[in-house]
């Protein structure tokens, strides 16, 4: 393993933020050369028995000092912080034709679904100046996807999404791990990040043993599990049509409006009375414990490919 | 008062016995309601779990020395982590300054003669060593994997461990901190000596103050937390689990908001030892006297609203993180002025260097880097970038063990005269202060650099491009060992070799030194009656250049 695989920095963000790291570590260094410096020239003066003459400094004096620094210092801290903010904030704006890639974490194991079905452990592919978007959850305790090329971070929660995007602008092979303690093995809940061109990636995914894309997958889930008995236009069951659904503001039977977003579209396969659409009765069955993360991930890459209008009686 | 000539011999009644005299047998120690005895009896535990935690991060520093380990299994490693942070976090840092020289110095220090509420101070002794020592048995019989953040859901449905009798533990000394905190606040509003004005109050009594509101605001909010995770490891109620719609990140803000401020609890009382230590050593009144009482307050205050940097990449809000951000930034700037603060008071001062005078810049020099580099952590993407990185571990170990520690041995050798009545030996002293300085630097430095590079901390095995630090910080805490060992050594040494110290070694000029040393059970021979600002040696420092013919005001005159 090379330092390479931790330090590279891989994206143009990770170069913005080592830009902030050496602008403090330089007004740091400042400080720390005018504190000892204060200090040794005072320790040389005034050590115990020196001839320096002694007075009292100026009461007015002492305030204009005080006050001097109180406000060169709120000042230099205001400028780092708009400084650090203004990055923080130009990385929050979320792509929206980003390659999305699912990431399920488990004790200890990184298991990575890719949108055209190619699935891979420990190892995530990636094309390079490419947006990606990592949508990530976990099916025990708390992870946290660690990418040092990319110098990004982010917790995983079981029972919900969170997520990662950035656009890497280097290939190569770097380090993926754990950084929330997760148990026994936390420390070697590792892998590796493939950075690859955007035609090897499409080389590579072409190259994997898989049946259909995720949509795919989740359609024929989608029918075995039962859902498009009740969720299809024409059905006997009174069930919202699924068309669409995705990015829509629902209205609840309870007066909120929400966005479906993935979040709210996982709650409702498995805490179906959590969020009832106006005008339907609360009939569906729970799924927790019959779907599985992976198969979640799959349902929701079908019912996003749905789109606006039913086509025929088929989706 | 009367004005008292140099050196401040206080008109003692000599031939009168120290608390020390007050009896020799075990219950005479056991059953004391003097805060001076409840005091020691705190020293001594707190000693006693120090050198537990030590020995507990020792072994982990040893099997971090090889990429792949040396001795311990995987869960080994997380249990004895888990002791470190447990021990070293609520059984020595919490209680540290506060409940040893608070105990014994803050009420000799307003002129009290003990706490306001004495029996509640020996419960409050009694809570911490029962929960404390019953906690340590559990950590050592079974074990807690959990970290001393006990995060759900691995603390409530995935550990196998005995994460219930921990958080038992835990929450029996939270108790303690609260009783301590009421007893001081109590204290320091109702048994002022008559003149003790609340701005002739030294900083250490300042400090003390405003860290017993910040314990009893905070520790409720621990003890919640633990109470809530026992509930659902037990008794199944969801909570933190959200397969039942409870929230993980609920729990988080809720330890989190005992836990940050819990941080300004060990740093605070720190702050307030090395003002009054730099004040003796430098012969000088604290500069910014009326400042460095409002950054007290501050820090106090807005302590309470900065958990949430905690939490950057938890899961919350990119917004919450932008204002958390913000205040982190902001209460950074008060410590900062602090720091400017005590480098000022040394400006036309007579410096000596003694020991208490080096553990105190030792404290400056930590202290300044453990800052500074929270203003990294302050900012969202470098925070994104270190956290759970070793970059976070060398950042609070800095501040708050190597600022707390140093400050806590300055305060022990400054204090040992009036405590023991004996004086220890100024060399060895001196040479632990400046090696405990070097271990500090050595050790942690490394882990700055290689948490930058990408090295997750709590890591059992890691890769091999870190080792070259690992090995430097290992290294780093063989010096630190042995710079904790010393003072074991001498200070035992001059416990019972020691020569007998005058009352007031220092020249000093704070309360506590104008009665003798050790001090008899009231305190105070005659209650004293205060007409001075605290710190007052600047007409010591005219003395000098005068040749020796001036005169100077203790604080505290014998009327």
């Amino acid at each position: 393993m090379t330092l390479g695989q931790f330090t590279t920095q891989a994206s143009d963000y990770a170069v913005r933020v080592d830009h902030l790291f050496y602008l403090l570590s330089a007004i740091s260094g400042l400080v720390i050369l005018l504190v000892t410096g204060l200090i040794v020239v005072f320790f040389a003066l005034y050590y115990r028995g020196s001839p320096m003459p002694r007075g009292e400094v100026p009461e007015r004096e002492s305030h204009e000092i005080e006050i001097g620094w109180t406000v060169a210092t709120l000042f230099t801290f205001l400028f780092i912080f708009w400084w650090a903010a203004s990055d923080q904030l130009t990385a929050l704006t979320q792509p929206k034709d980003a390659l999305e890639i699912h990431v399920i974490a488990k004790q200890w194991m990184w298991r990575i679904q890719h949108p055209s079905g190619a699935r891979e452990i420990d190892e995530l592919h990636l094309p390079a100046d490419t947006n990606v978007r990592l949508a990530m959850t976990s099916q025990d305790v708390i992870h946290d996807l660690y990418l040092p090329a990319l110098r990004l971070k982010q917790d995983i929660l079981p029972n919900r999404y969170t997520y990662l995007w950035f656009n890497a602008n280097k290939t190569g092979v770097f380090h993926l791990t754990c950084a929330e303690f997760c148990g026994t093995d936390h420390s070697v809940m590792a892998g590796r990040l493939v950075i690859v061109t955007p035609a090897d990636y499409a080389r590579w995914t072409a190259a994997q043993p898989q049946g259909d894309d995720l949509a795919h997958q989740g359609e024929v889930l989608f029918r075995s599990l039962g859902c498009s008995g009740c969720h299809t236009p024409g059905s006997t069951v009174h069930a919202p049509d699924l068309h669409g659904v995705y990015d829509r503001s629902v209205h609840l039977s309870d007066g909120r409006t929400v966005i479906a977003d993935e979040a709210y579209l996982r709650d409702s396969i498995l805490l179906p009375n959590k969020d009832i659409v106006a005008g339907f009765a609360p009939v569906m069955p729970s799924f927790a414990g019959t779907a599985s993360e992976g198969q979640l991930v799959e349902l929701l890459a079908y019912l996003k490919s749905l789109t606006t209008q039913p086509q025929g009686a088929s989706p | 008062m009367t004005d008292v000539t140099l050196p401040f011999v206080p008109p003692l009644e000599s031939g009168r016995a120290s608390y020390l005299d007050e009896g020799h047998t075990l219950m005479s120690w056991l059953g004391t309601t003097d805060h001076k005895r409840i005091a020691i009896l705190y020293a001594l535990s707190i000693t006693v779990f120090f050198f537990i935690g030590g020995i507990a991060i020792a072994l982990v520093r040893l099997e971090l020395v090889s990429p792949t380990g040396l001795l311990l299994t995987s869960d080994e490693y997380n249990r004895l982590f888990t002791i470190h942070g447990i021990i070293m976090v609520w059984f020595f840092l919490v209680p540290s300054i506060p409940a040893t020289m608070g105990n014994f110095i803050l009420p000799l220090m307003i002129g009290a003669p003990d706490v306001a509420f004495p029996r509640l101070n020996l419960l409050s002794w009694y809570l911490y060593v029962i929960g404390a020592a019953f906690t340590v048995y559990v950590l050592l019989s079974g074990g807690v994997d959990t970290g001393w953040t006990f995060y759900p859901p691995f603390s409530s449905e995935y550990s196998h461990s005995n994460v219930v009798a921990a958080a038992a533990g835990v929450f029996v000394v939270g108790f303690s901190s609260i009783a301590t905190g009421v007893n001081f606040m109590a204290t320091i509003h109702m048994l002022r000596a008559p003149g003790m004005t609340w701005f002739r109050l030294p900083l250490f009594a300042w400090s003390m103050y405003v860290v017993s509101m910040v314990m009893v605001l905070a520790t409720p909010v621990l003890a919640i937390s633990l109470l809530l995770i026992t509930a659902e490891r037990w008794l199944h109620l969801p909570i933190f689990d959200p397969a039942a719609g409870g929230d993980p990140l609920l729990f988080q803000h809720l330890f989190w908001f005992y836990s940050h401020p819990a941080v300004y609890i060990m740093i605070l009382p720190a702050m307030g030892v090395v003002s009054e230590v730099f004040a003796c050593f430098a012969r000088r009144r604290v500069f910014g006297y009326a400042f460095m009482v409002f950054s007290l307050l501050t820090i106090g205050v807005i302590g309470f609203m900065v958990w949430g940097h905690h939490m950057f990449v938890a899961g919350q809000s990119p917004l919450a993180n932008l204002i958390f951000s913000f205040l982190s930034f902001i209460v950074a700037v008060p410590s900062a002025i602090k720091v400017f603060n005590w480098t000022a008071t040394l400006y036309r001062g007579h410096i000596g260097f003694e020991a208490p005078m080096i553990y105190a810049l030792g404290f400056l020099g930590l202290f300044t880097i453990g800052g500074l580099t929270g203003l990294f952590l302050a900012s969202v993407p470098i925070d994104v970038a270190t956290t759970d990185s070793y970059f976070v571990v060398a950042h609070f170990h800095t501040i708050m063990v190597g600022g707390t520690v140093s400050a806590f041995m300055a305060g022990i050798h400054y204090w040992w005269p009036k405590v023991t009545g004996r004086l220890y030996n100024e060399f060895w002293a001196q040479f632990a202060a400046i090696t405990m300085f070097l271990g500090f630097n050595v050790t942690f430095l490394p882990q700055f650099v290689m948490g930058w590079l990408g090295m997750p901390r709590r890591y059992h095995y890691y890769p091999d491009v870190f080792q070259i630090w690992h090995i430097l910080s290992s290294g780093g805490a063989v010096i630190l060992a042995v710079a904790y060992l010393m003072p074991l050594v001498y200070l035992g040494w001059s416990l019972f070799y020691g020569e007998q110290a005058p009352d007031n070694p220092w020249q000093a000029t704070g309360l506590e030194w104008q009665t003798a040393s050790p001090p008899p059970k009231q305190n105070f021979f005659r209650p004293p009656r205060i007409c001075a600002e605290p710190y007052d040696y600047h007409d010591f420092g005219r003395a000098e250049e005068a040749g020796g013919e001036g005169r100077a005001q203790p604080q505290g005159g014998q009327t």
